[in-house]
């Protein structure tokens, strides 16, 4: 069995206090193998984004490993964390400094990573995400919803990661922009070779992007599906049926709960 | 057919700023009877923004004028400030998306309820509690007695949202315009709400002008469906016909949708042309 690109083992997570402890991840295991798309389901307050953070090292893990390529996690993450994992956030809106350029915004982790060549680098990450040089010095308020996700991406891959961590990346844009961005993560991952652990709460959107998904409630692991199952409509357990219901839009019989 | 409760003839919106005039809503027709319709459209297209000019709330500088904007026989073209007091809240509500922003933090839901009954009917204090706990019953929250007396920031998103449904249909409006109701809500808390809304306004017989970007949603909750593209209204269909759209932009937004039974890789883009916009 080949090492897993990204190994998650029996992760908590608590937020509160000791004596009042809010449990947002309660042992959770995933393994992702490399290039696999794996995709994390489940309403809001079901711990997916808390997951994310974690491995980001952007909250206190309680208990759990943390591994990449069979390497162990430390906290503080090292840099060389973050040019193997990349996160894209959900809000293209709150996740671009207002008030610098996109050529500033992309420069930043070339200057952080002390990195060469920086004018070719920022030209490519630009030209693979579709976007031409006429936007290099934009402000994000001068870019459409569509664009400014371009943007975060671009950042996100400007450092030639090989993991990319995908919190709700399209659930802010408009339904034609949203096959856009997917369609050059696709790309993106094709080309790249790249890992992906996305979070969504579409399961239309998980479907067409991932392999695998698990579906989480309440901080805990429901149930570990693969593509296949989920698009026949066969998963195991009563909860994941009701998310795949609901996605179905409105029925008159069909919500009583 | 139903009698026409809201007619709007070539309704348009216009903003001008410093350096141009922006045509938010050129042109928009619809007729409305005691039924479910959805206004779709993506960002920009001006579906909120007709939404608002019914309610006369279009924000200045923006010029709002219509052929024909006729509210159940009262013409809102040349309707003074004070017959628009007299319908918003009372015959015209609004809910929009984000309860968060649009219930005031400092103040129990409870008290806003009743401040909203009392502002149209003439009852008491007591008279108005009860009314507002039987509403927060309607809309199935389960301990009303504690939601009355709690803050909006101890309720979640979806609790909030049927508050905000709540304190809207407390004064039996005729008709009930929601902007985007449950985009902030989970898929299944969502569907939770609709049914909450469907349920009213069949049982009230309103009349629901229906706002959201998700096609798919609005052509299974709603009887009709109006799809906007850049101010215009492209296409008026019956909610089931919609697999029979014509125009390329609803079949181009139909088509660019993922389906969780699968779909092409890559998925078809919309190819935007610029005669839709004319």
């Amino acid at each position: 069995m080949t090492v897993p690109s990204l190994e998650i083992s029996r992760l908590t997570v608590h937020f509160g206090s000791r004596e009042n402890p809010v449990w947002a991840v309660e042992n959770l295991d995933i393994n992702i193998q490399k290039g696999e798309s794996f995709g994390l389901v489940g309403e809001s307050g079901s711990g997916k984004s808390t997951v994310l953070r974690a491995i980001c090292g952007l909250v206190p893990i309680h208990n759990g490993k943390l591994r990449i390529d069979g390497e162990e996690l430390k906290y503080p993450r090292s840099k060389s964390f973050y040019q193997r994992v990349q996160m894209v956030f959900q809000d293209p809106y709150g996740s671009l400094h207002p008030k610098h350029t996109v050529d500033r915004t992309l420069n930043d982790p070339l200057a952080i990573h002390k990195l060469d060549r920086r004018e070719y680098r920022i030209g490519k990450a630009l030209d693979e995400v579709g976007l031409d040089e006429s936007f290099r010095f934009r402000y994000p308020h001068q870019l459409s919803g569509g664009q400014r996700q371009r943007i975060a991406i671009a950042r996100a891959l400007i450092l030639q990661p090989k993991i990319l961590l995908l919190d709700e990346p399209t659930s802010a844009l408009d339904a034609s922009i949203q096959a856009e961005v997917l369609n050059l993560l696709d790309r993106l991952k094709a080309e790249r070779g790249l890992t992906y652990l996305m979070v969504s709460h579409d399961l239309a959107v998980v479907s067409h992007m991932c392999d695998r998904l698990l579906v989480m409630q309440f901080g805990r692991s429901v149930e570990l599906l693969d593509k296949s199952s989920l698009r026949d409509q066969s998963p195991k357990q009563q909860y994941t049926m009701n998310l795949l219901e609901a996605s179905k839009g409105f029925r008159k019989s069909s919500t009583e709960k | 057919m139903n009698p026409t409760l809201l007619e709007i003839e070539n309704l348009r919106i216009s903003f001008q700023t410093r350096t141009r005039l922006v045509e938010a809503v050129r042109g928009v027709s619809f007729s409305l009877g005691r039924e479910k319709l959805g206004i779709v459209g993506e960002s920009g297209s001006g579906k909120s923004q007709t939404g608002r000019a019914i309610l006369g709330l279009t924000p200045a500088p923006g010029k709002v004028e219509a052929h024909k904007l006729i509210f159940d026989g009262i013409d809102l073209n040349r309707a003074s400030r004070e017959t628009w007091r007299k319908l918003r809240g009372d015959r015209i509500s609004m809910v929009m998306q984000d309860p968060k922003f649009s219930l005031n933090p400092v103040i129990p839901i409870g008290r806003q309820l009743v401040e909203a009954y009392r502002a149209h009917y003439p009852v008491t204090k007591r008279e108005a509690e009860t009314a507002s706990l039987k509403m927060l019953d309607a809309v199935h929250i389960r301990e009303s007695k504690r939601v009355f007396r709690a803050y909006p920031h101890e309720l979640s998103g979806g609790m909030g949202q049927r508050a905000m449904i709540a304190m809207m249909l407390i004064t039996d409006p005729d008709l009930l315009i929601a902007d985007e109701p449950t985009s902030a809500l989970d898929v299944t808390v969502q569907l939770q709400v609709l049914k909450i809304m469907d349920e009213l306004v069949t049982e009230r017989g309103m009349g629901l002008i229906f706002i959201s970007h998700d096609l798919q949603l609005v052509s299974t909750f709603c009887d009709r469906v109006v799809v906007m593209y850049a101010g215009k209204v492209v296409e008026v269909l019956e909610a089931s016909q919609l697999e029979q759209a014509t125009h390329p932009y609803t079949r181009g937004l139909l088509g660019c949708l993922p389906q969780i039974e699968g779909s092409p890789h890559p998925l078809p883009t919309l190819q935007r042309e610029s005669s839709w916009s004319v």
